[in-house]
């Protein structure tokens, strides 16, 4: 399945959840944001979100600026 | 010596202590961050909002120098130049702070001057306060659109004092005035503050707070200027509750003529 993550094209092997994709990226407990689709996926939903075919996957967080 | 007591600096129901805010970009590292940030007092400390590095070891985290629970996190939406970005922005940030909905609001209208895009500034504004943030706007030092962002229900007004970045100072101080004397709301120049007699003029002007963040973090010593700002931020606000002098055309002797030798 691919996606875009990040605004970079990104291959998945399985069917994944937007926790596992965050698991695979070495994220799980970080602080970050997840968006798909320009809609923000709660936290608390990560876990039972699937991720589908070309969707837009945002992981941000926070870096200094003013 | 009593002085009379200072009306609180209130943001969206919080009184804060210190009127200087600060951004958390250009420093060295996170160590350097914190020291200056510490320096300067400030309570309220604004950051950005990126995209994750992705295939990278995961290094320190922004939130773990500035902790939430020491400061009040304003999330910010600079590089975004669309309503619906700065919209975006502001939802992830507050995905990321776990509701917290305190934001400050930039559109901006091109990257060489990083004005303020006030088209879409009053746009992104009206669907966040639609959605509950509590905005904190960045905006141009035209009176006529702060009191428009004003009676949209922004918390904050918060005019440029020049260009971002740039340590112009504040050039156009009359249109500051205008705006302070206008707002029921906190007024705070944000962006263009070089150093610190820039801030001791802000609230001069009556101004209720300064932003800045590059006055800090470019100065040859940060933690040195951290402090200059915290004081200069002080001493102007003491300034203007004290009421300046007037001024005059001609010279008025502080010692008085009587009993001069020469008299």
């Amino acid at each position: 399945m691919h996606i875009q993550l990040n605004g970079e094209p990104y291959t998945l092997d399985a069917d994944l959840t937007a926790a596992d994709l965050i698991a695979q990226l070495g994220l799980t407990g970080r602080r970050v944001a997840v968006e798909i689709n320009e809609e923000i996926v709660p936290r608390s939903q990560l876990a039972t979100t699937l991720l589908a075919e070309d969707d837009q996957v945002e992981v941000v967080h926070a870096i200094g600026g003013g | 010596m009593t002085f009379h007591t200072d009306t609180p600096f209130t943001i969206a129901g919080r009184d804060f202590s210190s009127r200087l805010l600060v951004g958390t970009g250009k420093y060295k590292d996170f160590d350097e961050t914190g020291a200056a940030i510490a320096e300067s007092g400030a309570e309220i400390v604004t950051f950005a909002v990126r995209r994750t590095n992705l295939g990278q070891e995961a290094g320190p985290n922004l939130l773990d120098v500035i902790s939430p629970s020491r400061y009040t996190l304003l999330p910010n939406t600079a590089g975004c130049y669309t309503a619906k970005d700065a919209v975006r922005t502001c939802r992830l940030a507050r995905e990321l702070l776990d509701g917290h909905n305190l934001v400050k609001l930039e559109v901006l209208g091109d990257d060489t001057t990083l004005y303020p895009n006030v088209v879409e500034t009053l746009k992104a504004a009206e669907t966040l306060l639609a959605d509950g943030f509590d905005v904190m706007v960045y905006t141009s030092d035209d009176p006529i659109i702060a009191r428009a962002l004003e009676a949209m229900g922004c918390c904050a007004i918060m005019p440029l004092g020049s260009l971002i970045g740039s340590g112009h100072g504040i050039q156009n101080p009359h249109n500051v005035r205008l705006i302070v004397e206008q707002s029921n709301v906190p007024v705070l120049v944000d962006a263009g503050i070089g150093t610190a007699s820039d801030a001791a003029m802000a609230m001069e002007l009556g101004c209720d707070g300064v932003l800045l963040n590059t006055a800090i973090a470019h100065a040859r010593e940060p933690l040195r200027m951290a402090r200059a700002m915290k004081n200069a931020v002080e001493a102007g606000r003491d300034a203007f509750l004290a009421g300046r002098m007037p001024r005059r055309q001609t010279a008025d002797p502080s010692s008085p003529f009587a009993g001069r030798i020469n008299g």
